[in-house]
C-alpha cells in the first residue's frame, strides 16, 4: 500500500481546481457541481463550497447515482450487482455549466454513464469533467478538463480514495 | 312519591339466590327492594300466606303470530294469555310473516309488547334471510336492537356450511344461536313420530334421526365455533344423550323441553285429533322417561310451551294437512306440576329454577331472580288449587289445545310486572 | 470509479420474486433501499433509464387487472424494456392452452421476465420451475401479492421512518386476501405488530399459528394503531354468506369519519385499490388528510422498477 496523496495535498488540489474554474468561467455563467457516487459527491460538496466562497454566491451541489446507466448491468458476472442508490439533484441543470466531479478517472466508462444520466435530467449549457486522480487505461475517448493528480499505477493495482466524511481520513492510496 | 308493594308471608322461592323460606318481598319503585322480614308499614299489601312467591316466570319459546297472522294471535292477546298464566317475560319466535330479520322488525315487536302492557316481550331474530337457510340475516343490527338470540324456528338450518357461517359470525356478538333440529332429508312429508302408530294409522312418519342427526352435527360445529348454542324443544332419548355428552365436554350447549313432550305420546294421535299434531312430534314413553331423567339430572335449561296458535278452521283439516302446533300457555304451570312435581322428578325450587333463572341465562337477560335492585317481576302461585282446563276461558285468540277438560293443580293468583299487578284472579 | 470498502456487500441473487414469505428482512430492506433510487425517474422530465434496454417483459395476466398491469407496464417501460401484454381474454388460453404451453411458447420467442397474475396459488412457482425467464408474482390466488406488500411497507417506511414497533391493522376479507398475507410477512419481518380485523367468518383457518393478532372489532383496535390498511370487500366473490349485507359490514368494519375521530392523529390510512367508496371507507376518509392511497400508487412504480431491475440483475449472474 502506497499513499500518493495526503490530506493537505487533496485540499490544495481542490483549491487549485476551484481557482481555475472561476478564472476560466465568465461571471455571468451559472455553475453547479455534480459528484458521481460514491465519494465523487463528497469531493463535489467541498469544491462547491470553495466556488461559493469565491463567487460570493451559492454554487449548488448534487449527487448522481450512475448505477442505472452502467454498461455492464446485463453482462454475466460473478457476485451481486452494484447497489442502486439515490440521485439527489435539487436544482435545475438546464442552462448551467455543470462541473461533473469523479474521484478517479480510469477507463472512462463511469463518465460515459454519468453523461447519459445527466442528459436525461435536462439540458446543461456545458459539462466539464473534474477529477481528483487520473490514471492511464482509457477505454473510451474521454479526458478530464481539470485533473488533480496524474497517478502512475501498475496494471493489477487499484487506486483507493478515502475521505473524512466516509472513511474517517483523507488520503489516496494505491494497492 | 314512591310506589311500594309488599307481599307478605308467602313461601318465597328464589333459586338463583338459594332462597326457599316463608318471608316477605318488598318492591319499591318497580324494583325488588327487600326479601326477608319486612316490618315497615306499606299501603299496598298482598297476603301470600300458604302461597308460593317466585320470580316472574319466563317462557323463551312462544309464537305470537304478529306481524302477518293476527287472526291467530297478536302480541297483545298472546301476552295477555301469558301474564294470566304467571309469565312476566316471553320470547317470541321470528317465523312471522314477514319474518323478524332486520332491526326495524325487532323494534316493532318490542313496541307492540310495550303497548300491550302485559309481560315483557322479547324476540329472537332469524338466522338466515327469509328463514330459507341460504344467506345470513343481519344479526349485528338485530343484536343492537335487542334481539336475544337467533333461530330459524319452524325450520332447521339445513346446510351445515351455512350453520357454521352463522355460528362463526355470531362470535362477534354475545348472542345465542338456537336451532329447531330437523334434518328435512329424514323428515320428508312426515306428520307424526315414525313408529308403530304412524304405521297403523297410515301416516308418514318423522324419524327421530331428523332431530338427532342435526343436533349431533350442530354440536360438532359448536366444537369449532365455540359460540352459545341452544337446542330447541328436544324430544328424544337420543337427543338427551347428545346433550349429556356435550355438557360433559364443557361445550356452551343448552336445551329446552315442552310440557307435551313430558306428558303425551304418539298414541294420542290415534283419534287423528290434530291438536296432537306438533313438531317435533309426540314420541314414546321411553323418550318421556329419558327427558324426565334429563331434567332431574340438571341437563335441561328451560321449560317452554312452544305456544303455537292456529285458527279452528286451520286445525279442522285432515291430520295430514293440518298445521303443526298447540297452545298451552294458560295451563302450562299446571302441566309442569303434573309432569314433574307430582311424580317427584323435581321439587318446587327445581321447577321454578327451570322457569326463571336458567331460561334467563340462556338468552342472557337480567331477569329470573329476586335479587335486590332487579326488576320487580313476581308470580304468586297457589300450588294446591285445583281447576279444570277450559279453552273457552282462554285469553289467547286460539283454542287449539289438547288439554281441554284436564284436571290440573297449581293456579296463578297474581302476576306482578315491574311492581305493577298485571293479572289477578 | 474505484471500489470502496464502505459499500454494502449484500448479495441479491433471486431471479424470481414469488412471495415475501421466503424473503429475509435484509432482502426486503434491500428492495426498499433500491426502490428509493428509482423514485426520481418518475418525477423528472425524461422518465426513462436504460438498465432493461433490449429486455422483454411479458405481462401474463390470467385475472382481470388494469391497475397492477399498468403499473408493471409503466415500470418496465421506464427501464427501457419492451413490454408484451398477454391477458386471458385475448389469448389462446381461452382455446384451452395450458399455462405451461403458453409460457413455453412465449419463451420460444425470447423473453426475459414474466410478470404473472393467476387465480391459482402457486402458479408463479410452477412457472419458475419450467421456464428459464425471471418470474415476478403479480398475485396468485389467495397466496401472495409481493409487490403490493413491498410498496405498502415502502410507503409506511417513507412516512414513519421505520416499521419497528409500529402497530398495523389490516381490515377486511383476510381469508381471501393475498394482500393481507404479503403484508403480514413483510411487516412482521420488519418488526411491526400486525392485527387482522374482520368478521370471524372472514378470518382464515388456524390464524393463531400466524404471527398476527386477531380482532373482530375495528372500534376496539382503531385507537391503538399507527397504520390502517383497508382491504377491498369483493361481494361478487363471496355470495352472501360470510356476512349478511354490505350495510352491516360497513357498520362494523367501515372506516367512517366518526371512527377516524378515535384514531391517532397521524395514523396512515391505506388501501390497495380499487376502493368501494361508502363500503370500506367513506369518501371523506379516502380523500382525507390521513389517506396515503395515492402515494401507494406512486411508490408502487418505484418498487416495481426495483423488483424488475433486481431479478434481471440476478439473472445476469454467472452461477
Amino acid at each position: 500500500m502506497k499513499v500518493i496523496l495526503n490530506s493537505e495535498q487533496i485540499e490544495r488540489i481542490l483549491e487549485d481546481q476551484a481557482r481555475r474554474i472561476i478564472s476560466e468561467t465568465p461571471p455571468k455563467v451559472e455553475i453547479a457541481v455534480i459528484g458521481i457516487r460514491s465519494r465523487g459527491e463528497i469531493l463535489a460538496q467541498r469544491l462547491a463550497e470553495k466556488l461559493s466562497k469565491n463567487r460570493k454566491k451559492n454554487v449548488p451541489c448534487g449527487a448522481l447515482d450512475i448505477t442505472l446507466y452502467r454498461d455492464d448491468l446485463n453482462s454475466p458476472r460473478a457476485g451481486a450487482g452494484p447497489q442502486v442508490r439515490t440521485t439527489e439533484i435539487g436544482f435545475d441543470v438546464d442552462g448551467k455549466l455543470i462541473i461533473l466531479y469523479d474521484d478517479v478517472l480510469y477507463t472512462g466508462r463511469s463518465t460515459r454513464a454519468a453523461l447519459d444520466a445527466l442528459i436525461d435530467l435536462g439540458r446543461p449549457k456545458a459539462i466539464k469533467l473534474a477529477v481528483l486522480v487520473e490514471r492511464a487505461g482509457r477505454e473510451f475517448p474521454i479526458q478530464a478538463d481539470y485533473v488533480g493528480h496524474k497517478a502512475d499505477v501498475k496494471p493489477g493495482k487499484s487506486v483507493q480514495v478515502n475521505l473524512v466524511e466516509s472513511d474517517g481520513k483523507d488520503q489516496v492510496i494505491i494497492e | 312519591m314512591s310506589s311500594e308493594l309488599l307481599i307478605k308471608n308467602g313461601r318465597v322461592i328464589d333459586p338463583a339466590n338459594g332462597i326457599d323460606k316463608v318471608c316477605d318481598v318488598l318492591i319499591v319503585d318497580e324494583k325488588v327492594s327487600q326479601v326477608g322480614k319486612v316490618n315497615k308499614p306499606v299501603k299496598n299489601v298482598i297476603n301470600a300466606k300458604g302461597k308460593l312467591v317466585t320470580p316472574g316466570l319466563i317462557d323463551i319459546h312462544v309464537h305470537f303470530r304478529e306481524p302477518g297472522d293476527e287472526e291467530e294471535e297478536t302480541i297483545a292477546s298472546g301476552s295477555a294469555a301469558a301474564v294470566a298464566a304467571g309469565f312476566t317475560s316471553v320470547v317470541c319466535m321470528p317465523n312471522t310473516t314477514p319474518p323478524i330479520e332486520t332491526e326495524t322488525d325487532v323494534e316493532y315487536i318490542h313496541r307492540k309488547g310495550r303497548q300491550a302492557r302485559k309481560t315483557h316481550v322479547y324476540t329472537m331474530g332469524a338466522i338466515t334471510k327469509k328463514r330459507e337457510g341460504v344467506e345470513l340475516a343481519e344479526m349485528g343490527f338485530m343484536s343492537q336492537a335487542g334481539a336475544v338470540g337467533f333461530t330459524d324456528d319452524g325450520n332447521g338450518v339445513q346446510d351445515p356450511a351455512v350453520m357454521l357461517w352463522a355460528l362463526k359470525y355470531a362470535a362477534m356478538f354475545d348472542v345465542v344461536i338456537a336451532q329447531h333440529c330437523q334434518d328435512n332429508s329424514f323428515v320428508g312429508s312426515g306428520v307424526m313420530n315414525s313408529g308403530y302408530y304412524s304405521t297403523i294409522l297410515g301416516l308418514p312418519g318423522m324419524d327421530k334421526l331428523a332431530e338427532e342427526a342435526m343436533l349431533w352435527r350442530d354440536i360438532q360445529l359448536v366444537k369449532k365455533a365455540k359460540v352459545r348454542y341452544h337446542a330447541q324443544h328436544i324430544s328424544t332419548a337420543g337427543s338427551v344423550e347428545l346433550i349429556r355428552q356435550a355438557k360433559k365436554d364443557s361445550l356452551p350447549v343448552t336445551c329446552e323441553v315442552t310440557p307435551h313432550h313430558l306428558l303425551l305420546t304418539e298414541k294420542c294421535c290415534e283419534g287423528y285429533d290434530t291438536n296432537y299434531k306438533v313438531n317435533p312430534p309426540l314420541r314414546t314413553e321411553k323418550d318421556i322417561d329419558a327427558l324426565k331423567q334429563a331434567i332431574a339430572d340438571g341437563l335441561v335449561d328451560a321449560l317452554v310451551t312452544d305456544h303455537a296458535p292456529h285458527l279452528q278452521s286451520e286445525k279442522e283439516l285432515e291430520f295430514l294437512t293440518a298445521p303443526f302446533g298447540m297452545v298451552s300457555l294458560e295451563c302450562a304451570l299446571g302441566l309442569y306440576i303434573k309432569a314433574l312435581i307430582e311424580p317427584k322428578v323435581l321439587d318446587w325450587p327445581g321447577l321454578i329454577r327451570l322457569m326463571t333463572e336458567r331460561p334467563a341465562k340462556v338468552i342472557g337477560i337480567d331477569k329470573g331472580t329476586l335479587s335486590k335492585g332487579k326488576q320487580g317481576d313476581v308470580t304468586i302461585i297457589d300450588p294446591d288449587a285445583e281447576y279444570v282446563v277450559d279453552v273457552n276461558k282462554f285469553r289467547s285468540k286460539s283454542k287449539n289445545c289438547p288439554y281441554n277438560g284436564w284436571k290440573l293443580h297449581g293456579k296463578v293468583l297474581k302476576t306482578i310486572v315491574g311492581g305493577e299487578i298485571r293479572y289477578e284472579t | 470509479m474505484a471500489a470502496s470498502g464502505k459499500d454494502k456487500k449484500f448479495e441479491w441473487n433471486r431471479k424470481h420474486l414469488l412471495g415475501l414469505r421466503e424473503l429475509s428482512a435484509e432482502e426486503i430492506t434491500y428492495i426498499l433501499d433500491t426502490a428509493q433510487g428509482f423514485e426520481q425517474i418518475s418525477t423528472r422530465s425524461i422518465k426513462k433509464a436504460p438498465p432493461l434496454r433490449g429486455k422483454v417483459v411479458v405481462n401474463l395476466f390470467f385475472e382481470d387487472s388494469t391497475r397492477t398491469r399498468n403499473s408493471f407496464t409503466l415500470a418496465a417501460s421506464r427501464l427501457s424494456a419492451d413490454v408484451i401484454d398477454f391477458t386471458m381474454k385475448t389469448s389462446s388460453v381461452s382455446k384451452g392452452e395450458t399455462l405451461l404451453d403458453t409460457a413455453k411458447n412465449l419463451e420460444a420467442m425470447g423473453i426475459d421476465i414474466v410478470v404473472i397474475r393467476h387465480n391459482a396459488g402457486g402458479a408463479p412457482l410452477f412457472l419458475s420451475k419450467n421456464i428459464s425467464a425471471c418470474v415476478v408474482n403479480a398475485g396468485d390466488g389467495y397466496c401472495e401479492h409481493p409487490t403490493q406488500g413491498l410498496l405498502d411497507v415502502y410507503t409506511i417506511r417513507k412516512l414513519k421512518g421505520s416499521l419497528k414497533g409500529l402497530k398495523v391493522a389490516i381490515v377486511g376479507d383476510i381469508a381471501h386476501s393475498r394482500v393481507a398475507r404479503s403484508n403480514m410477512w413483510a411487516m412482521t419481518k420488519l418488526g411491526a405488530e400486525v392485527t387482522f380485523v374482520g368478521p370471524p367468518t372472514l378470518i382464515p383457518a388456524q390464524v393463531e399459528q400466524l404471527p398476527v393478532k386477531v380482532s373482530y372489532s375495528l372500534d376496539e383496535v382503531i385507537e391503538k394503531v399507527d397504520v390502517i390498511n383497508m382491504l377491498r370487500i369483493q361481494f361478487e366473490r363471496l355470495g352472501g354468506n360470510p356476512f349478511p349485507s354490505v350495510r352491516e359490514y360497513s357498520h362494523y368494519f367501515g372506516l367512517t369519519v366518526d371512527r377516524m375521530k378515535k384514531a391517532k392523529r397521524d395514523v396512515l390510512v391505506m388501501h390497495p385499490g380499487p376502493i368501494n367508496r361508502g363500503v370500506e371507507m367513506e369518501s371523506e376518509v379516502a380523500d382525507g388528510a390521513n389517506s396515503v392511497i395515492l402515494q401507494q400508487v406512486t411508490n408502487g412504480l418505484a418498487v416495481r422498477m426495483a423488483v424488475l431491475f433486481l431479478v434481471n440483475q440476478a439473472a445476469a449472474r454467472v452461477e
